[in-house]
């Protein structure tokens, strides 16, 4: 297992997703699916550096674990800020047309639908969502 | 990401090429925006595209109702990757894709 403590800002994005990238290229793991897997490490990272501090400031804990038999990737996400659960989000309707959709909401929707689980626990102040891609 | 635009008189195409992410997806709205004037038809060109996420998603929707007010938008070239992001969220109807 990988893990990386890093504060918890946009501007850090892409050294999360290279921190998942060389992980994933090192076990040779398919290009689709490190694309899918690459989209969700950015929307629950990217919504944890707008929300989980707001108006101040923290870190986040990525760690990476490929697993053999089933063969999987999970990727736990931790941080210490206001109680959120993503997976209790309305999902946003996609059947509406362009002029009637909202802006936002897509994000842990498109992580919904292209990870095989997603477990969110809240202890000891922690915020603790991983997520479980087959591989 | 590098965003190549070829205007063609009232015709725009904007050429994606790299990661349309959350780091990204602003420099293309800013382009798009300032770009659009007189436009009645944009072209997006995503063969070298390699990766969108909601961010860029937002800007794609955010064109498409400017669009629809003023002339036509289409997407082209998307990969079998993206197009099934289209696909999961709805894209596919809003988007003309070619």
């Amino acid at each position: 297992m990988k893990e990386l403590k890093i504060k918890a800002s946009i501007e850090n994005l892409e050294r999360v997703i290279a921190f998942v990238d060389e992980e994933l290229e090192n076990n040779d793991c398919p290009i689709k699916l490190q694309m899918q897997i690459d989209v969700a490490v950015e929307e629950i990272f990217v919504n944890i550096a707008s929300y989980a501090y707001q108006p101040g400031e923290g870190d986040a804990t990525i760690s990476i674990d490929i697993i053999k038999d089933p063969s999987r990737v999970e990727i736990t996400f931790i941080d210490s800020g206001i109680a959120y659960n993503p997976l209790e989000k309305e999902d946003p309707d996609v059947t509406l047309s362009a002029e009637e959709r909202q802006i936002g909401g897509l994000g842990i929707f498109m992580v919904k639908k292209s990870m095989d689980d997603m477990i969110y626990n809240y202890s000891n102040g922690q915020n603790i969502l991983k997520i479980i891609k087959n591989l | 990401m590098t965003i190549n635009k070829t205007q063609n008189g009232s015709e725009l195409t904007i050429a994606l090429e790299g990661r349309l992410d959350t780091t990204t997806a602003p420099q293309l709205d800013e382009e798009i925006k300032s770009s659009l004037d007189g436009v009645d038809k944009l072209v997006f060109d995503m063969t070298k595209l390699e990766y969108i996420s909601s961010a860029g998603l937002r800007v794609l929707l955010s064109a498409q109702k400017i669009m629809n007010k003023q002339g036509s938008m289409v997407v082209k070239n998307v990969s079998d990757e993206i197009n099934e992001i289209f696909e999961v969220t709805g894209f596919i109807d809003i988007l003309t894709v070619e």
